[in-house]
């Protein structure tokens, strides 16, 4: 019988947040992952894997952030993930926010870069993610993000 | 060549600056800058404004040192490249960024031991002056920790 292999959507924006993402690989080993991230040449990265373009957005442009939110709206309705993971930022929160929409179980790690404070968007997507994770043990806490470890 | 990058979303002028003056007053020519979204363009350095993200690596792999906003991305890829990295954190309070989380972050990434900070101009301008003495500080694996991986695994793989 053959096994169903889980759908993993790996969803981050550019810079540090797709750098940590990569750090995580070897956690989807055995699933099909659809990377999302918003520049082409990040592709190179994951080579042999889906890789999928996303708008990039902040909370300074509204217009970007509808933009952003829609595409990915779309990509969720037609990927249909089982499970969706992100280190953020905005396009990873969207992600999140509407994996649950769609039934998926969905992980949040916030950046390493967030030492004192979660980000705005890990604050948000942790209302709704199935695994909140902070990379910072002091901000760790019971009913907010739990601290396993760190992209390094 | 000595590799400065302020990140591609927002400017950092101030860094960028100083190491164009520093480069023109000690005559180096072995300097490049990612300048990014900076309005201000170096007048002794060869820069580019976006690199593709390949050539980005490219610059960090063979870099003798790297000077870099405290952004993530650059820190993770000097470390895994074990290039000797000097950070300067994007201030909030000259509006290079939203918040001052950047210098919450360089402050605790060299007290972990993973990069030389220079939190002010004066400090940037003395480390230049001593670049040449910096040491990579460690070398980073390819991936995150056995204990995240391990609890991603689980996670993913339960009910």
């Amino acid at each position: 019988m053959a096994i169903q292999r889980k759908k993993i959507l790996a969803i981050a924006s550019g810079g540090g947040h797709w750098v940590q993402l990569l750090r995580l690989r070897p956690a989807f080993d055995g699933c099909d992952v659809v990377y999302a991230t918003v520049r082409r040449g990040y592709e190179l990265d994951v080579q042999g894997s889906e890789f999928r373009l996303i708008r990039d957005a902040n909370q300074w442009s509204k217009l970007a952030l509808i933009r952003s939110a829609f595409g990915i709206f779309l990509l969720i309705m037609t990927e249909r993930p089982d499970l969706v993971i992100s280190t953020g930022a905005a396009p990873g929160c969207f992600g999140v926010l509407f994996g649950k929409w769609f039934g998926a179980r969905v992980i949040w790690l916030d950046s390493i870069a967030n030492a004192e404070e979660l980000s705005l968007s890990g604050k948000l997507a942790g209302k709704f993610a199935d695994l909140w994770l902070t990379q910072w043990q002091p901000l760790a806490q019971s009913g907010g993000p739990k601290w396993i470890g760190s992209v390094l | 060549m000595i590799f400065v990058t302020t990140g591609t979303a927002l400017p950092f002028d101030r860094m960028v600056k100083i190491v164009d003056a520093w480069a023109h007053q000690r005559g180096r020519n072995d300097v490049f800058a990612q300048i990014g979204m900076g309005a201000w363009e170096p007048k002794h350095l060869p820069f580019a404004n976006l690199l593709q993200p390949s050539e980005f690596v490219e610059r960090i792999r063979t870099a003798t040192v790297v000077i870099s906003h405290a952004g993530i991305g650059t820190i993770l890829s000097a470390l895994h490249y074990e290039k000797p990295i000097l950070i300067i954190p994007k201030l909030a309070s000259l509006g290079e960024h939203r918040n001052e989380h950047q210098t919450a972050t360089a402050q605790r990434m060299m007290e972990l031991g993973n990069v030389n900070v220079a939190f002010d101009d004066d400090e940037l301008r003395h480390r230049l002056d001593h670049l040449d003495e910096l040491q990579s500080i460690g070398r980073i694996g390819p991936f995150a920790s056995e204990t995240l991986l391990d609890g991603l695994r689980s996670f993913i793989h339960g009910s």
